[in-house]
């Protein structure tokens, strides 16, 4: 995981030399910008990507922000086995997204699938359908508890204003949520877009220094 | 000190209690106990709004006995829960007046700029420029003005009683890094370039939050693809695009040769960063400005043309942003987590928090911009001693566009990137203070509460701000009870005034005709599919054109909402539209009759507007502008070819 870490920050520093040309060193020192990084990462962690328990489709007892996302570049998403509507297309988009990727996934960039009726996905169910889907390494499924599995739903903002909406399993958020966690660099998409477009949204947790063009 | 959500003080330990019960009110809400009635029937909330003993909902719940803020405590309620921001004083800083953009010699761009995309130099830019290759005459290479913008990172007091926060701005050469950015005075018939250079700090210095990867959008321009700043097209720290605005009008090439339809004059224009899915961290961050755009009839010098208020000192531009301050570090915060918008508790004009601006008792035009991320505004004018008192103003342009006639108002509403030109007449107001007030309750990204005929039955419930016996407030609040935005202290002194009295009923601009047959009628649905923010079923992807216009074509476009509880204000590049109905009935707010590049599509409307795609090829977007809902893929990539198009009806 280290070595992920500094894999980004090289990245970014490839970037650096040409900006020293532009930048006038304006902006916070670097101390201080130190400190606020801390704090802000803190308050994203506390808010938004709660440390609860998991077992993972391989039977491994994890925690959310300290096993899974603490360090890493990760996508997370949520689905349950006898989802008939929006989840077999998410989850046969991602197997796609994940092919596309290649050797990335779980080496850079780790993806997370999370059921959100864990009485029906026991371990047994997980790994099945993990094993049915075509999922390779570095895509994990998790169960766990409902409260805590609502915890990271609500974390991560996969939410409805409306109450009524927001309980009904049938209507979840078929986004993905993609992020470097170190970075605090945070975005997500609809898992329902074209896996292309899905794949590149994930690089840029790897090289945000990219550059684009369109051309029309 | 500590002060709890209405900017009331509290003690100690009451704010521990506030900050725990945040988190409590967390756990409530993952036990589904949400409303009201759940608390009571537990006993965890009193029939008086008080809750009981240690346990709590958010600090806000307490706020439920007083749904009404005291006026000018600039105080509402965050949704999701969120801890109140700090609390600041209002109307103790200025309001900043952002200098107009310096010009800089040609020499000073290193390296010289190219008409093609000078890609070994770092330059990101896709394609060469369609405007000096189209007519070098009028159209010169370099061109007679030019600009040169650092974006970089800036420290900067958004109030006096917060730190020093550190955000990004634009850097002209001349005036620092400032954000919003400096204003352009731009001229019809005047070429300019900008060279727009990433210089922001590497992503460990962000803050926690901002993508250092910028596109530079100027919005409503008539401008060609390569320098419109197209969200598909962005660039990392270290690269530059060269922006060539030709500030020419619509039609010089096609419907009115050879210097295009007066009518079709645009005047305030602001530019903001795009980049697609971070367009809302780094405009929120600080990444726009305004660009105002001058004619021989909007002339900026009330003693010619239309004699409209003289440019700097009586036409103000003012952008409007609501954001969130962490509660415990009070430095500036954005959710990076939400998908249905970001409502701020504190209410910035021209970058600082609640400004005061000292006034002459003549006419001033202002420009408002809301700059978003998800609020709505409906302006009022306030006098917090004389409450009952309707202090109507001029409505003289929408969007930046000069409407037919002025209109007389007592308020006018805006949304996300919608802009309007007002006159004020502050000689009725001579030596007294009065308030720009925002009276629109808004409490989460779905717009403004919803008032008849798109009444949601589960608002009862689910408001926050509703009132102790759960009665949904209506969506215009009582004048002093909104969010005092800007205060104006008027000179006694009587001063000259040459600009045009809106009531001696001035005419500016006709409106051009839409009786053209359109070529291709096409159909957007807006709408949420579990979850995911949509065009007609499908999600932004920048490898995909979605559809093709045929050059120097006239379509309608036909917008239909279909999320039941949600507002979309709906933004098209490079082309104006006008609406021709909404819901089959011609619009009736007279400030609708009028062009614009923003519209708003209600609940459940459907909107048909008229489109002419003029002079330009390459691509643009269609996107919600709220930036949250553009960001998560409620966009669409369309492109204009020569002698093409395609009969795509539902793109």
């Amino acid at each position: 995981m280290q070595d992920l870490s500094r894999r980004t920050l090289f990245s970014l520093a490839a970037a650096a030399p040409r900006s020293r040309a532009f930048a006038s060193g304006q902006g916070a020192s670097a101390a201080s910008a130190d400190a606020v990084r801390t704090k802000a990462r803190r308050r994203i962690q506390e808010q938004h990507l709660p440390n609860v328990p998991l077992i993972s489709h391989e039977g491994k007892e994890v925690l959310f922000y300290n096993d899974l996302v603490r360090d890493k570049i990760v996508t997370v998403n949520f689905f349950y086995s006898k989802c008939d509507e929006i989840c077999p297309m998410v989850m046969a988009n991602l197997v796609k997204v994940q092919k596309l990727l290649g050797e990335q996934v779980g080496r850079q960039i780790f993806m997370y699938s999370i059921t959100l009726k864990p009485e029906q996905d026991t371990l047994d169910v997980v790994r099945i359908y993990r094993t049915a889907l075509g999922a390779a390494p570095g895509w994990t499924f998790f169960t766990g508890k409902t409260e805590d599995i609502d915890k990271i739903r609500k974390g991560i903002g996969f939410t409805y204003p409306e109450p009524a909406i927001d309980r009904d399993t049938s209507q979840h958020i078929g986004n993905v949520r993609y992020g470097n966690e170190p970075l605090m660099l945070w975005a997500a998409c609809p898992g329902q877009a074209h896996t292309k477009w899905v794949a590149e949204s994930f690089e840029w947790m790897v090289h945000p220094e990219l550059n684009r063009i369109q051309k029309s | 000190m500590y002060y709890n959500v209405f900017g009331e003080k509290v003690s100690r330990k009451r704010y521990k209690e506030m900050v725990n019960a945040a988190k409590n009110r967390r756990e409530l809400i993952t036990a589904g106990l949400t409303s009201r009635r759940d608390l009571m029937k537990l006993g965890l909330l009193t029939a008086g709004g008080m809750l009981v003993a240690k346990s709590g909902l958010s600090a806000r719940a307490y706020g439920q006995q007083q749904a009404i803020p005291p006026s000018g405590s600039n105080q509402v309620c965050l949704p999701g829960n969120q801890p109140a921001s700090p609390t600041t004083r209002s109307f103790v800083d200025p309001l900043p007046i952002m200098p107009v953009t310096a010009q800089t010699p040609l020499s000073s761009l290193k390296p010289a700029p190219t008409i093609c995309p000078n890609t070994a130099a770092g330059e990101v830019r896709a394609a060469c420029h369609q405007a000096p290759e189209l007519n070098p005459s009028v159209f010169p290479f370099p061109p007679p003005r030019i600009y040169q913008m650092h974006q970089q990172a800036v420290s900067v007091r958004q109030s006096p009683d917060l730190p020093a926060q550190t955000v990004w701005g634009f850097n002209d050469g001349t005036h620092g890094t400032i954000t919003p950015g400096p204003t352009y005075q731009a001229n019809y018939g005047t070429p300019q370039l900008t060279r727009n250079i990433n210089a922001l700090p590497p992503l460990t210095q962000n803050g926690g939050f901002g993508m250092p990867s910028v596109t530079t959008h100027l919005h409503n321009a008539h401008n060609p693809s390569e320098s419109d700043g197209n969200p598909c097209d962005f660039y990392g720290i270290g690269n530059f695009c060269d922006q060539y605005y030709p500030n020419v009008l619509a039609g010089f090439s096609s419907t009115n040769p050879p210097n295009g339809d007066i009518n079709e004059s645009l005047s305030t224009l602001w530019y903001h960063d795009h980049r697609v899915d971070f367009t809302s961290q780094n405009t929120y961050k600080g990444l726009l400005g305004f660009y105002c755009l001058f004619n021989e009839f909007d002339t900026g010098n009330e003693e010619t043309g239309f004699h409209l208020p003289s440019f700097p000192q009586f036409d103000i531009p003012l952008v409007f942003a609501d954001k969130v301050y962490d509660s415990e570090s009070a430095l500036l915060a954005f959710d990076l987590f939400t998908l249905d918008g970001i409502i701020g508790d504190k209410f910035l004009v021209n970058g600082k928090i609640q400004p005061f601006f000292q006034v002459e008792p003549r006419r001033y035009r202002f420009r408002l911009l809301d700059s978003g991320p998800s609020r709505f505004y409906s302006y009022f004018l306030t006098e917090l001693n004389n409450l009952s008192a309707v202090n109507p103003f001029w409505v003289i342009a929408n969007d930046g566009n000069l409407l037919p006639n002025p209109v007389e108002v007592s308020t006018v509403r805006i949304g996300p990137a919608e802009r309007v030109d007002i006159i004020i007449d502050f000689s009725q107001y001579a030596g007294k203070t009065i308030y720009l007030e925002n009276r629109l309750l808004q409490i989460n990204g779905q717009g403004p509460v919803p008032t008849p005929p798109f009444t949601a039955p589960h608002f009862g419930t689910q408001v926050e701000c509703s009132n102790a016996s759960g009665t949904v407030l209506s969506d215009i609040l009582p004048a002093g009870a909104g969010n005092l935005l800007l205060q104006f202290q008027v000179s006694s002194k009587a001063v000259a005034d040459n600009s045009v009295n809106p009531a001696t009923n001035p005419s500016f601009y006709a409106l051009p005709s839409t009786s053209a047959a359109p070529r291709i009628i096409r159909t957007f649905k807006f709408d949420r599919l579990n979850g995911q923010w949509s065009v007609n079923g499908q999600f932004m992807d920048c490898n995909d054109f979605r559809f093709t216009v045929s050059q120097n074509s006239s379509e309608q476009w036909v917008l239909t909402n279909l999320t039941g509880d949600w507002t979309h204000p709906i933004h098209i590049h490079l082309e104006e539209h006008q609406i021709l109905s909404r819901n089959g009935l011609p619009p009736t707010l007279a400030i609708e009759k009028s062009r614009k590049d923003v519209v708003e599509v209600h609940p459940n409307e459907r909107v048909q507007l008229f489109f002419r795609f003029r002079d330009w090829v390459g691509k643009y977007p269609i996107h919600c502008h709220n930036v949250i809902h553009e960001d998560h893929a409620m966009m669409a990539l369309w492109h204009i070819v020569a002698n093409g198009g395609d009969n795509i009806n539902v793109p």
